[in-house]
């Protein structure tokens, strides 16, 4: 019996394998979206603790200066008080094609290098070529080629075990590689201490103290950044489901006669369900593996751009090859089983209450939902919800759950709100057929909202999240143009050349402007701050978005610092307010300026003040102001006279393109998916128009028999579908506009640390609205041919047919 | 003899170990070899000699407390050059590594420290006499009259020490031959300090008197391919004669080698053979299986003795591991002294 009820169940997918591959298509495309952000995520998660691992990040105990590097002496007197502790000099080297970070570690009392281990155990790193110089290089495999193609730099060792645009090396060759001699730039507190020590306040009062678990700035910044990629993931997911649940409804619904046959035949009713459980277990694991196989493509595709992102934008180590991880592969079949298991819940409760006899009901089982009251006040309590957790929490988590709450809310809204607008056009019907068409797409309603309200959401979500990439764009091209106003920017090589150079430019340059900067703890937090000259290069463009009368008076004086937008957020430091740079100096805030693209927080204060304070701040970068038309002959003219590499002579527009560059990754993802959401969401549509299919000859016969050409109703057809996209589409209008405002004003400030204005792009709406009736129309052509060379016979048997 | 430094050696492997003689006074690597017939002299020998490859300061009290119980420490400071030259800045090749040790008849401890050479966080200077790393420090105004000091998070030691006699030439005037192949290394010690100070165990401190011996050696030679470890010796009797005594156990059989050292501090040089050492009880220590009671036997000077450690667990588990402890002396002599063994794995 139970191979004959097998066969029966298997014999509905063979007449339909439409319907098959549209259920495993479902499936891989809920699984394969929210798969490829997981990959995507744990390969960065993955990298970062690789990082922290490998370079000892975050798990000591730090000593940093309150400013600038800490000098060689302190960390012998502090060594030889019997603190046991290890140096390291961080910095930039620059390469053609982007810099790369500096590790150096004294190799003899740094605590855990995986890296080195490794290395060295498989080619043996001789202390003598490791210490010694010229030294040697450790880097991953791409690091390792960008140096290696560079004349002059030590030579490279390969590891697997270190994160792209890393370089590790000794302390002593970092010195030399980054021309900071005798210079550390923190103190790591190793574990083992000896007894009775002289307290570290005491030794070193300048120093500051950063405890390990107060420093995750990296993970903290990151994390916002893969919530934000999660909840795309989860949105398509979603999405997916939709199309799978629109497939168990219509299958289950085709099968009630078989069912009915096979109960009526003796097979139990327990026995059915769990063969029919079994079939969706093993849909679930078909589709599930096709989802993972799709999730690892499209991850892999983007992986490279989320990398570039996190790189640029967070100076995450983020390596761009995907590795196959089997939690991910267990996770997404989970996930796949699970959400099969839940988009079927609803059809397996109303198999397990087929009563053996019942006729097949006029409407689909789609028609048994909530009541429409209930559903709509349901939603409405959703969107409340939401917005109370806004009120009440805040945080990245809080702008997610009124996201949240706003988007189902408005999802189970619609079909209630559609309802009511048809049968508002109801009311202005001329004719019987206008009045069947209305009535009928209320008919159909049910049977479509599930689609419509996928259609919904990824419309509103591509509104919102356009709206919130092209608002970020303009205001960064913007910004950028008033941030970048010198011409050229120069690194010199050392400070004599740097004098050299500001000497030579004198007479050259409309004004040389000296980029000084030292690095200081604020709050714990590090800080760049840097120290200004008075010059209407500033005056005229610095972009500021809340600032004290005479701003740059106060500045020029030293009575006040400037602080970007990050900084004041983080630590909710506004004009008037005082925020101390330095042990001993503080100032009150006289601005507040933006700063998109950088994760750190920064300061301005006059040079003289800060010259006053930290005297040995570098000096060997300028930006230089020149007619426009004669810095490309400066430039050359500069490099040659101090034979300077490429990358240290940088005209204004190759940095503007590179942080373009950097800003246009930062989102490829987000358009990515957001296309792929709304794919997902036309695919939903001709999934329930098929449905509906079987439904609607008996809906149809009626009309066609008063007289009404097939050709008509196939149009009429196409119409309806049109009808309810528009509809859906004008409704996700102003959604997409509350989900953008939300991303700007909530998430982006969580997330980036910034806030944007919003700016509104009717012209994206409307080409939205055309690729949502594109949508309707291509899933209604389907239905629509076939009614068009539906044969007679087929309608006339509608009455043949008792009903 | 400390040729432990093979260890640290093979720690640190050089990328072109010394194999053989590249020229007279200097090896492949140009590092400078001892020469038999150089003098000796002071205090510029007590500082470093960073043209050569291996050196070290290297000091063992045996200690009583006034709570009557015995102890020893170890106080050691090593020098490895990756290069024959000196230089200021991270960039010296000049390598610092030092053991200190604590032992009680129950308890051993042991701390490790290591450095950079050219910064300033450890070195030697002769005059005035300081050998430091870190916060460790053994220093006094000249070669007689030394303070030591180290610390770790179990325990820490205090002492001074006031030499008794002469300093001590090993072998032909300070030249101390490894191998039956010649190796050798310049060598000398100071048998005899008078020691007073304070250990701090975990229970608290201890007022503690004793005898002292340090040893200076320096070289750029490893051991002959064949030898595999020592056990090494440094006695002191009551009748105040001292021994220092050492086989090098070799394929090619043992190679022993000594200084009997009278009261007065005259020396008198053991070559191969006039020392015969023997295990006499194996101790399980740390995974493998080494003698912690030994008979050795001197019959030039009628000596024969049993040497027992104070604490059998005295296991150095340091970067490069080794057994090194206090023992005592009973037989024809009765005394006290040091005891260090590697190669038993």
């Amino acid at each position: 019996m139970r191979r004959a009820a097998i066969a029966c169940l298997w014999s509905h997918w063979a007449r339909h394998p439409l319907q098959l591959v549209t259920l495993l298509a479902g499936l891989a495309l809920a699984t394969g979206l929210w798969s490829a952000v997981q990959a995507i995520n744990a390969e960065a998660r993955t990298s970062y603790a690789e990082a922290s691992a490998q370079l000892g990040v975050g798990q000591f105990d730090e000593l940093r200066a309150a400013s600038g590097p800490i000098p060689l002496a302190r960390y012998v007197a502090l060594r030889r008080a019997g603190w046991q502790l290890a140096a390291l000099l961080e910095g930039q080297l620059r390469l053609p094609g982007g810099s790369v970070d500096v590790m150096g570690v004294d190799l003899l009392s740094y605590p855990a290098l995986p890296a080195v281990e490794e290395t060295s155990q498989e080619d043996g790193i001789a202390p003598t070529d490791a210490l010694l110089a010229p030294g040697l290089l450790i880097a991953g495999p791409e690091t390792a080629e960008r140096l290696e193609s560079q004349p002059g730099l030590p030579p490279v060792r390969r590891t697997q075990n270190l994160p792209s645009g890393v370089v590790l090396t000794d302390i002593g060759t970092a010195e030399m590689l980054l021309n900071r001699r005798a210079e550390i730039t923190r103190l790591l507190i190793l574990p083992d201490q000896s007894a009775g020590l002289t307290p570290l306040a005491d030794l070193a009062p300048d120093l500051m103290l950063v405890r390990a678990e107060g420093r995750s700035e990296l993970a903290r910044l990151t994390d916002s950044f893969h919530l934000n990629l999660t909840a795309f993931g989860l949105l398509s997911f979603a999405v997916g489901l939709f199309i799978v649940h629109g497939m168990v409804g219509l299958s289950f619904e085709q099968r009630r006669g078989m069912i009915r046959t096979l109960r009526a035949l003796g097979l139990p009713l327990r026995d059915l369900t769990w063969l029919m459980l079994g079939e969706l277990l093993l849909f679930a694991l078909i589709g599930g593996l096709i989802g993972l196989v799709l999730g690892y493509g499209v991850a892999a595709a983007l992986l490279p751009d989320v990398a570039a992102t996190l790189r640029g934008l967070y100076g995450a180590p983020v390596d761009g090859d995907l590795a196959l991880q089997p939690a991910w592969v267990a996770l997404g079949l989970m996930m796949a089983v699970a959400g099969t298991f839940a988009a079927s819940a609803q059809a397996l409760w109303h198999l397990s209450r087929v009563p053996i006899l019942q006729a097949q009901g006029q409407y689909a089982w789609t028609a048994q939902g909530l009541p429409a009251r209930a559903q709509a006040g349901f939603g409405a309590l959703l969107i409340c919800a939401g917005f109370l957790a806004l009120v009440v929490f805040d945080g990245l988590i809080a702008g997610f759950a009124m996201l949240g709450g706003l988007l189902m809310g408005a999802a189970l809204l619609l079909p209630p709100i559609l309802s009511l607008a048809l049968r508002l056009g109801e009311r202005f019907a001329r004719g019987p057929l206008e009045e069947w068409i209305w009535a009928d797409m209320r008919a159909q309603l049910p049977g479509l909202s599930l689609a419509l309200m996928a259609l919904l959401l990824a419309l509103a979500a591509n509104i919102g999240v356009g709206t919130m990439v092209s608002s970020f764009r303009l205001t960064f091209t913007g910004w950028l143009d008033q941030r970048l106003a010198s011409e050229l920017y120069v690194t010199a090589r050392d400070e004599a050349q740097g004098h050299e150079i500001e000497r030579w430019l004198n007479s050259r340059a409309d004004a040389v402007l000296p980029i000084r900067a030292t690095e200081v703890q604020v709050a714990g937090e590090t800080v760049f701050l840097y120290g200004i000259i008075d010059h209407p290069t500033y005056r005229n463009n610095w972009p500021l978005i809340a600032e004290l009368p005479e701003v740059w008076d106060v500045l020029a004086e030293g009575r006040g610092a400037l602080i970007n937008e990050q900084m004041a957020r983080r630590m909710d430091l506004w004009p008037g307010d005082r925020v101390e740079l330095l042990p001993g100096w503080s100032l009150p805030v006289a601005g507040v300026y933006s700063d998109y693209g950088n994760p750190t927080g920064q300061a301005i204060t006059a040079l003289p003040a800060l010259l006053e304070r930290v005297p040995d701040l570098p000096n060997t970068r300028f930006g230089i102001r020149i007619d426009p038309p004669e810095a490309e002959d400066l430039r050359t003219a500069l490099a040659d006279r101090f034979a300077l590499p490429p990358q240290a002579v940088v005209p204004q527009a190759a940095i503007k393109a590179s942080s373009l560059a950097i800003f246009e990754k930062t989102f490829v993802v987000t358009g990515a998916l957001n296309i792929l959401t709304l794919g997902v969401a036309g695919f939903a549509i001709l999934t329930s128009l098929l449905t509906l299919w079987a439904h609607r000859l008996p809906q149809l016969a009626p009309v066609w028999a008063l007289g009404v050409q097939r050709d008509t109703l196939a149009r009429l057809e196409v119409l309806r579908s049109v009808a309810l996209a528009v509809m859906t589409a004008v409704l996700a209008l102003p959604l997409g506009l509350v989900l953008a405002w939300a991303l700007l004003a909530i998430i982006n400030v969580e997330a980036f640390g910034w806030r944007l204005p919003m700016h509104l792009f009717p012209l994206q709406w409307l080409v939205l609205l055309l690729l949502a009736v594109a949508t309707a129309i291509l899933a209604a052509l389907l239905p629509a041919r076939r009614l068009r060379h539906l044969p007679p016979s087929d309608l006339l048997q509608v009455f043949a047919n008792a009903r | 003899m400390r040729v432990r430094l093979l260890l640290f050696l093979l720690l640190l492997p050089l990328s072109a170990y010394a194999q053989g003689f590249a020229g007279l006074g200097s090896d492949a690597d140009g590092f400078a070899v001892p020469e038999r017939g150089h003098a000796l002299a002071f205090p510029r020998d007590h500082g470093p000699h960073p043209s050569y490859r291996i050196e070290w300061w290297y000091a063992t009290a045996t200690l009583t407390g006034a709570d009557g119980q015995d102890y020893g420490i170890q106080w050691t400071l090593f020098r490895s050059a990756l290069a024959p030259y000196d230089k200021a800045g991270w960039q010296s090749p000049q390598l610092w590594l030092a053991h200190a040790a604590l032992t009680t008849p129950e308890r051993h401890f042991v701390a490790e420290r290591l450095a950079r050479g050219g910064i300033g966080q450890a070195g030697v200077t002769a005059d005035p006499f300081e050998a430091w790393i870190d916060d460790w420090r053994m220093a006094g105004p000249d070669f007689d009259r030394l303070d030591l000091r180290a610390r770790s998070a179990e325990f820490a030691y205090d002492l001074s020490l006031a030499a008794q006699g002469p300093l001590v030439l090993h072998g032909d005037r300070g030249y101390s031959v490894k191998s039956q192949d010649g190796q050798a290394s310049y060598y000398y010690s100071q048998p005899n300090f008078a020691v007073t100070g304070t250990l701090t165990l975990p229970s608290g401190p201890v007022a503690v008197t004793g005898t002292a011996w340090l040893d200076r050696e320096w070289s750029s030679q490893p051991l002959s391919e064949d030898q595999t470890g020592w056990d090494w010796f440094s006695l002191g009797f009551d009748d105040g004669t001292r021994l220092m005594a050492f086989r090098l156990r070799g394929g090619r059989g043992d190679f022993t080698s000594g200084t009997w050292i009278k009261a007065d501090g005259s020396a008198t040089p053991l070559p191969d053979g006039m020392i015969a050492v023997e295990p006499l009880d194996m101790t399980r220590v740390a995974g493998r299986d080494l003698p912690t009671r030994w008979r050795l036997a001197l019959p030039d000077k009628a000596l024969s003795v049993e040497i027992e450690a104070l604490n059998p667990q005295a296991w150095m588990a340091t970067s490069f591991p080794y057994w090194e402890g206090p023992v005592r002396v009973t037989g024809s002599h009765d005394g006290k002294g040091y005891l260090e063994m590697t190669g038993y794995d």
